[in-house]
């Protein structure tokens, strides 16, 4: 869900601007909060559902962004049902639901270079006051380069920790988690460097 | 800012959004869910300093305002942030570089006492106090309520203060980075 996950297609939403579509997605995840109705928002979800097939997606693409939330929405579902009742679980899970929807499908129409390129044009009246629109559009680009990264260096160093018998210890995990992000850190800058970023 | 600290910005911002892919801790006897993500601040703060610690965090934040769904639990968009808690989220930023500050004033004479002192303050009364403030006037209740409300979250967040000091004397060790810049 974070990057990569460009699907090429010719629909309306594809062409449609990157800034708009960004803009979209933040009036969507506010609207959704500002909703206290159940079956408005469960109609909202239904259509980024159906917004799915009418941008050429079948339903795998579409099971395959909500599959890793799945869970979660069955604990907060509970949560409410426990705390309150089941509308107000309907209500977070369809919120919840129609937003991660809506966020996929923009990632999934949107190339991650426009995103980029239309946050860089939105900072450029900031520069006066010292914002360098390239520099952030590079840290956010790494970032969203890295998760994936350092995910997987997490998952290696706990699996190290654990033929050592440290699984249970935090620090065992964190201290090396923040030493190889930081060695990363500097290969990276060198590597920049090194084609004249500056 | 040079080349380096944009990617170590960068790169703290990402570790911060891997810190929300560890599932919840849930404390005994209150059931108090404890996240590691809330340890990205702290850990920002305590190995980059003020400036870039404070930044790694409010580029984590500009990642999860335009939806991209890094808190914990896979939450992001405006709605998160515009909640009940929103105020310990953008609070995170500020902790951040209120932790940064301390630590670089302490640098050179860091032990385990004025590190974790420096991360308590801003890891904890910092952020609680804008959390609090957030959460009082968005429930509308008063803000000695909104404290109380909150405290079952201080055993987690004593826990990860023990974590971020004891990571920050550590890399402080092995990869020290404050002294270089300043």
């Amino acid at each position: 869900m974070i990057a990569g996950l460009y699907i090429d297609g010719q629909s309306a939403l594809h062409r449609a601007a990157a800034g708009a579509k960004i803009l979209a997605m933040v009036a969507l995840g506010t609207g959704v909060f500002l909703i206290p109705d159940w079956p408005v928002v469960g109609f909202v979800l239904a259509t980024v559902t159906l917004l799915y097939p009418a941008s050429g997606f079948g339903p795998r693409i579409m099971w395959a962004q909500i599959k890793p939330i799945l869970w979660l929405l069955v604990i907060f579902f509970a949560v409410q049902l426990w705390l309150n009742d089941w509308q107000s679980g309907l209500l977070v899970i369809t919120r919840i639901a129609a937003i991660v929807m809506f966020a996929a499908l923009v990632t999934l129409t949107t190339k991650t270079s426009d995103l980029l390129a239309s946050l860089e044009r939105a900072m450029q009246p900031l520069r006066p006051i010292g914002v360098n629109p390239e520099k952030v559009s590079l840290a956010i680009s790494m970032v969203l380069r890295f998760i994936p990264v350092i995910a997987q260096v997490a998952h290696e160093i706990r699996d190290a920790q654990r033929a050592r018998g440290l699984d249970r210890s935090i620090i065992a995990m964190v201290v090396p988690l923040i030493i190889r992000t930081l060695k990363m850190a500097d290969d990276v800058a060198d590597a920049i460097d090194a084609r004249s970023f500056d | 800012m040079k080349t380096k600290d944009i990617v170590y910005v960068a790169l703290f911002a990402a570790l911060t959004a891997v810190l929300g892919l560890f599932p919840p801790i849930t404390l005994p006897v209150t059931g108090v869910p404890v996240t590691a993500q809330s340890l990205g601040p702290m850990l920002a703060g305590a190995i980059l300093g003020a400036r870039r610690g404070g930044l790694s965090i409010i580029l984590f934040l500009l990642l999860v305002a335009v939806g991209l769904p890094l808190l914990s639990g896979g939450r992001g968009g405006f709605g998160v942030m515009m909640g009940v808690t929103g105020g310990f989220i953008f609070g995170w930023a500020i902790s951040a570089f209120v932790i940064g500050l301390l630590i670089e004033k302490f640098w050179n004479r860091l032990n385990v006492i004025n590190a974790a002192l420096s991360i308590a303050f801003g890891g904890i009364v910092v952020l609680y106090a804008i959390g609090n403030a957030w959460v009082a006037v968005a429930a509308d209740i008063s803000y000695w309520q909104a404290t109380v409300g909150a405290a079952p979250f201080l055993i987690g967040d004593a826990i990860k203060v023990g974590i971020a000091t004891a990571a920050c004397l550590a890399v402080r060790r092995s990869y020290p980075l404050i002294s270089k810049a300043y």
